[in-house]
């Protein structure tokens, strides 16, 4: 076992996901087989090889700067639970950002 | 014994590039529209929407590198920095992290008469979060209208020991930013912020102490009471024997103080990937030859041309090119009055011109013309009106297209230089005043301002003072 119960709570915590004891023993279970997969990788030799983000295009297209209508308001906020026209309303916050 | 601590200070600046369009999307950037309404499946982050990048974006932060002496790398990469707040709707902002597009540069900045380099670590592109507004029934409001515009964010090296050299690199910072046309300066409306770190030591010591992360300094003024209080607090800590954790915290103008906000993430916390739906952004060498040549002069080298060329002084070269529109405006003047001295034109643009300036972002309205004050510092050159009478004429063709000529002319404002009529006034004021006339005698120069004033209020101030004093000093020994 690579993933420990600690790792899996760590991540859920910044993922924001209250987990319970069942599906927390069933994630490290799984994600540890999933981490074990992608580690077969680590048998290969990839010292030559640069780091590689992207491989179906070499440099991002760029676009020209020019403004464009969006999506008329009605239809911005049309799925969010709740809105008002002065925006999308959530559970009182302080910003911190 | 209190110890003596040294600060170490280093600041992150974020700044909004001037495009017309979002850094990933072709939603508008203007600013106080109704929320929502500058919005699109990109940066409202809807699922499958897939962001293409704003080519002036990259060029407008080339050019704000090249303008803070960094170094561009050729291969950069966008990554994703992963947290949840309700305005940011991907669950990620767009940033660079491993791979920013320039590193390595530079800023001079003085404070009281002494000058120091600071170095910056890197320039990055990223995009902005929403706005959010608070106390509405329980809840909070978020607009997405600033969703996804185009920031820089120039990270300082921790190079500034003081308050005062903070303030100092942050409003050098902006003065080129807005000098070099990427950004529009405005403090009020967050489009130029900064966030300062903050740790202290003890005097000599060469490692570094913890940490704190000051969030949003949104005015010059308050980056230096900040980081003050922050010191102040730090230092009554580390006094008492206790430590400073590492925090993000916020300055509070109200209290004077800094308060708590939440203990500081770890970088991994975010856990930066790169970003799929971006390739890497290629930075070729003619875009980069492109807005070097498009930078223009640097406000420290105007400065120094019109020190050493113009005979300006260092205060006056300071304030004059404190934005690109005051220098446009000056080399204006100067360029209509090529005989005229520019320091007199530097002096009536403090005293007189930039009173009645008003910045707006990139532009600044003036209450006068070029036109316009050239010929009014001409005739004051000339002697045709006498500096008062300068301010005067300016007060009065100020938001008017009037000529300050036909002003001076229409009012019969032309400086009394005849010296017949000085003559028999000064005559009639010295028989009527043999006493004060005694005194100037006796050595008691400081009695000509009385018979000066009396002159100049029977002229109604056209008279130039200092022919006045000589005329009178004569007239005094002669009789
Ligand atoms: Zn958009």
């Amino acid at each position: 076992m690579t993933i420990t119960r600690d790792d899996v709570l760590r991540v859920a915590t910044l993922a924001r996901l209250d987990l319970d004891d069942d599906s927390l023993d069933e994630l490290v279970h799984e994600l540890d087989r999933i981490v074990g997969y992608v580690r077969k990788l680590d048998e290969l030799d990839t010292s030559d090889v640069p780091p590689t983000t992207q491989v179906a295009v070499s440099s991002a297209p760029l676009r020209p700067d020019e403004a464009r209508p969006g999506l008329p308001t009605e239809v911005a906020l049309r799925e969010a639970p709740r809105s008002t026209p002065e925006g999308f309303r959530v559970p009182a916050f302080v910003d911190e950002t | 014994m209190a110890r003596t601590y040294e600060p170490v200070i280093g600041l992150e600046i974020h700044a909004q590039l001037l495009t017309a369009s979002k850094l990933f999307c072709g939603c508008s950037t203007d600013f106080g529209k109704p929320p929502n309404s500058n919005v699109c499946p990109v940066c409202l982050g809807l699922p499958g929407a897939l962001p293409v990048l704003n080519e002036r974006a990259v060029r407008l932060a080339v050019r704000a590198a090249l303008a803070l002496n960094c170094s561009i790398v050729e291969t950069s990469i966008f990554a994703r920095k992963n947290y949840f707040y309700p305005d940011l709707p991907k669950g990620y902002q767009i940033s660079q992290y491993e791979l920013p597009f320039s590193e390595k540069g530079w800023l001079d900045i003085e404070v009281e008469g002494r000058k120091k380099r600071a170095g910056i670590t890197r320039v990055h592109m990223e995009e902005d979060a929403g706005k959010n507004v608070h106390g509405r029934g329980g809840d909070s409001l978020v607009d997405l209208n600033r969703a996804g515009t185009p920031l820089v964010e120039i990270v300082g090296e921790p190079d500034l020991r003081s308050s005062a050299e903070a303030a100092a690199y942050m409003r050098a910072v902006r003065d080129i930013l807005v000098f070099v046309g990427v950004n529009d300066g405005n403090l009020e409306e967050g489009s130029f912020r900064c966030d300062a770190n903050v740790s202290l030591r003890p005097l000599g010591e060469t490692t570094f102490g913890t940490r704190v992360e000051l969030k949003n300094i949104n005015s010059f003024r308050f980056v230096q009471r900040a980081i003050d209080a922050e010191i102040a607090r730090q230092t009554v800590i580390l006094d008492g024997g206790g430590q400073v954790l590492q925090e993000t915290r916020s300055f509070d103008p109200e209290s004077g103080k800094t308060a708590s906000l939440r203990s500081k993430e770890e970088a991994h916390d975010y856990r930066y990937f790169p970003d799929p739906d971006l390739p890497p952004v290629v930075i070729g060498e003619a875009l980069v030859e492109e807005e070097r040549a498009a930078m223009g002069e640097l406000p420290s080298q105007v400065r120094r041309r019109w020190v050493d060329e113009l005979g300006l002084t260092e205060a006056a070269a300071q304030t004059l090119s404190q934005h690109p529109g005051y220098v446009r405006f000056f080399e204006g003047v100067r360029a209509q009055v090529p005989g005229l001295e520019p320091k007199k034109i530097a002096n009536f643009m403090q005293t007189e011109v930039l009173r009645g300036a008003v910045v707006q972002g990139q532009r600044v309205s003036f209450s006068v013309s070029e036109g316009q004050l050239a010929e009014l510092l001409t005739l004051l050159d000339a002697g045709t009106i006498s500096g008062k009478q300068a301010k005067e004429v300016f007060a009065l063709v100020e938001g008017t297209d009037q000529s300050p000529k036909a002003v001076v002319a229409e009012r019969g404002m032309e400086v009394v230089s005849d010296a017949g009529e000085l003559e028999s006034l000064l005559r009639d004021l010295i028989a009527r005043n043999p006493k004060q006339v005694e005194s100037i005698r006796a050595g008691k120069k400081q009695v000509m301002g009385f018979f000066v004033g009396q002159v100049m209020k029977a002229t109604q101030g056209s008279a130039d003072p200092k022919v006045v004093s000589e005329l009178l000093e004569k007239l005094v020994t002669e009789s």
